[in-house]
């Protein structure tokens, strides 16, 4: 080896390291800021005692207040917040679409609309808790979540047929067709709504706000072994998607199989995504806003992008919802509708930058 | 050595052919020129080599294996692909050209993996453009990389679409000289797509014209005669050598239309190119 390659080897190392930095310091943020979120509340408990409950050593009060209820609402933002993402990235990728994420092509309308269906039409149903205060809770999640899963996978057919066979139909007429199905689902779902009792209609209201408060540790329990099987798919494809960046020719004359995985990938973008909306209602603009933070910093190298997209995800939905907690204490507002307040000028500003033909 | 046999292609069932029993052989080390009008179907027929379009009827045998058998895998192995044009994306010139690994890749790339790469650049002159964004290059460094990734792949048939498209004219010869090396040095068959007469004719040993969707012609400089050309192209020229080099020069139109705008005094400019190779005595026809 000469000298001078000697060289290259190690200044692209220093470049390596600089990504992997990236991912480090947005996971050690992640971890700081969820503890945080865990400690802070109507109760205070501090950081130190919050370790010590996590590890199964704190008192029987912060055990019932960190256990039962803040712990669940932090995982649930690092779940959601990565599926989201990671989601976003590989969209944006497989089909070639700057602007495409579960919300913007109508993915969490479609499953917020078989949500709404599952509760309303097929016994999902409301239960009282028992108590004089109307606990709302969902009775039958499974249902919901098939429902939300099929409506949520009638949206993604509906966009890969778009754009096969309608080649010509460029970014912005993807998303165009994103805002079409979006409309449609939530006319869809108002109409459910107008023919619904009250009882329902206020499960379904409460639930499509985006709220990360009501998910027990079963519903967790699903959302962390889909997201982590999706996760490991597409990480076993990063180079594919690298391959897919840079064009779909380039791609087949690599080996790629591009039809097979963009199909693939996009059953389980859309699989993660209904999970995740049908559990927490609606969250917008992580899964566009997270991975283009990232591609920031990592570019578009699906190797570092897809964790480096997780871990931002996981920690923008923290801090939206720690905000949402935070803001006007005591009343906790919804975090879909935190995000959507903060995404949508990113939204904005994404379509303003142009540069790589957004829209 | 490559053998391409009767590749038909349609997109769909009820549309025209726009390939019909195309066949030809190409040895190893040689360059051969795809040549012929828009719409001749001269990128389908890459593509339907590199089964980016699957090709109605006919296989394709790189060093007697029938490469239209083999997993995509393995004829990402053999059979490498330059488009005419790359997407744009946010990476490094060194990932960009490690993506040529992508049929090598298991779980990652290995030391091996990147040491390809290396070496490519280093005979490519790209070492110095590593660590650059593939997105601020221009036209011909993009060309260059295009390249080296497809060289990465260690092909033993390397397939280029127009490679000199964009470019300006020192840094088409530089694309297509580097090529010709290649084609040496890796003892590999090329075909590439070209336009410009004259440079098939300097850099390419055989060539291939397309018309109306089937073989108009097809064999070493013996083919490239101004009947040929005026058939394939609907347009008459006439074919000089200048220093030991055919030169492809169209007629003149029959009312001599460029005269209206200045009357070019000929003699004059060959006097001074004439005095200018005189001067120059560095200058050597091998250069090129």
């Amino acid at each position: 080896m000469t000298q001078d390659s000697d060289t290259q080897i190690r200044s692209y190392d220093t470049f390596v390291r600089k990504k992997q930095f990236v991912f480090i310091l947005a996971v050690i943020a992640t971890i700081v800021v969820a503890v945080f979120a865990v400690s802070y509340g109507s109760i205070n408990i501090s950081v130190i005692e919050v370790v010590k409950t996590i590890f199964g050593k704190g008192s029987d009060m912060s055990k019932t207040v960190i256990l039962g209820i803040r712990l669940p609402r932090v995982t649930a933002a690092i779940l959601v917040g990565a599926a989201l993402a990671v989601s976003g990235a590989v969209m944006q990728c497989v089909l070639h679409n700057p602007l495409a994420s579960a919300s913007t092509l109508g993915v969490s309308q479609g499953a917020a609309f078989g949500a709404a269906l599952g509760i309303i039409v097929f016994g999902g149903g409301v239960v009282n808790s028992g108590s004089t205060n109307v606990a709302i809770a969902i009775n039958n999640p499974y249902i919901v979540t098939l429902c939300a899963f099929i409506f949520g996978s009638l949206s993604t057919i509906v966009i890969l047929l778009l754009s096969q066979f309608k080649k010509n139909l460029g970014p912005g007429g993807l998303i165009l067709a994103g805002v079409a199905l979006s409309s449609l689902f939530n006319g869809g779902s108002t109409l459910l709504q107008y023919f619904a009792d009250d009882t329902k209609i206020s499960a379904v209201v409460f639930w499509t706000f985006g709220n990360l408060g009501g998910i027990n540790w079963t519903e967790l329990l699903i959302l962390a072994v889909i997201s982590a099987a999706g996760m490991l798919y597409f990480l076993f494809n990063r180079w594919n998607y690298n391959a897919m960046e840079s064009g779909a020719d380039t791609a087949k004359s690599l080996g790629v199989n591009t039809r097979n995985v963009m199909l693939i990938s996009m059953g389980i973008c859309s699989l993660t995504a209904a999970v995740a909306v049908s559990f927490v209602g609606i969250i917008s603009f992580v899964g566009l806003v997270a991975p283009h933070m990232m591609r920031k910093f990592v570019g578009d190298d699906y190797r570092y992008l897809i964790p480096c997209s997780a871990v931002s995800g996981a920690l923008l939905l923290i801090l939206a919802d720690t905000f949402g907690r935070f803001i006007v204490a005591p009343v906790v507002l919804p975090v879909g509708a935190i995000t959507s307040f903060l995404g949508a000028p990113m939204f904005l500003f994404l379509l303003l930058k142009g540069g790589k033909n957004y829209g | 050595m490559v053998d391409i046999k009767n590749i038909s292609f349609k997109y769909n069932r009820t549309s025209e052919n726009i390939l019909k029993e195309v066949s030809f052989a190409i040895q190893n080390n040689q360059c051969i020129a795809i040549l012929g009008n828009n719409g001749a179907g001269k990128s389908t027929l890459l593509k339907c080599i590199d089964r980016i379009y699957t090709a109605k009827e006919g296989t394709v045998i790189v060093d007697s294996q029938d490469a239209f058998a083999m997993p995509k895998k393995a004829m990402a192995q053999s059979i490498a692909y330059v488009p005419q044009n790359n997407d744009s994306i946010n990476m490094t010139v060194f990932d960009f050209i490690l993506l040529g690994r992508k049929p090598y890749i298991k779980w990652d790339t290995t030391l091996k993996d990147r040491q390809i790469v290396q070496d490519i650049m280093q005979k490519m002159n790209l070492s110095d453009f590593a660590l650059r964004n593939v997105s601020e290059l221009s036209g011909g460094e993009a060309q260059k990389i295009m390249l080296a990734r497809a060289l990465a792949q260690e092909p033993k048939f390397l397939l280029l679409d127009e490679p000199t498209s964009n470019l300006d004219p020192r840094n088409q010869h530089e694309v297509l000289r580097t090529v010709k090396r290649i084609a040496l040095e890796h003892h590999i068959c090329v075909g590439i797509i070209l336009h410009d007469l004259n440079l098939a004719v300097r850099y390419c040993d055989r060539f291939l014209f397309l018309k109306d969707s089937h073989v108009f012609a097809f064999g070493g400089l013996e083919v490239m005669t101004p009947e040929n050309i005026e058939k394939v192209y609907q347009m008459k020229v006439s074919i000089i050598e200048y220093m030991g080099i055919p030169v492809i020069i169209p007629f003149p139109n029959e009312n001599n239309e460029h005269t209206v705008v200045e009357k070019i005094n000929s003699a004059e400019l060959i006097k001074k190119g004439n005095k200018f190779i005189q001067n120059e005595k560095k200058y050597k026809i091998s250069d090129f």
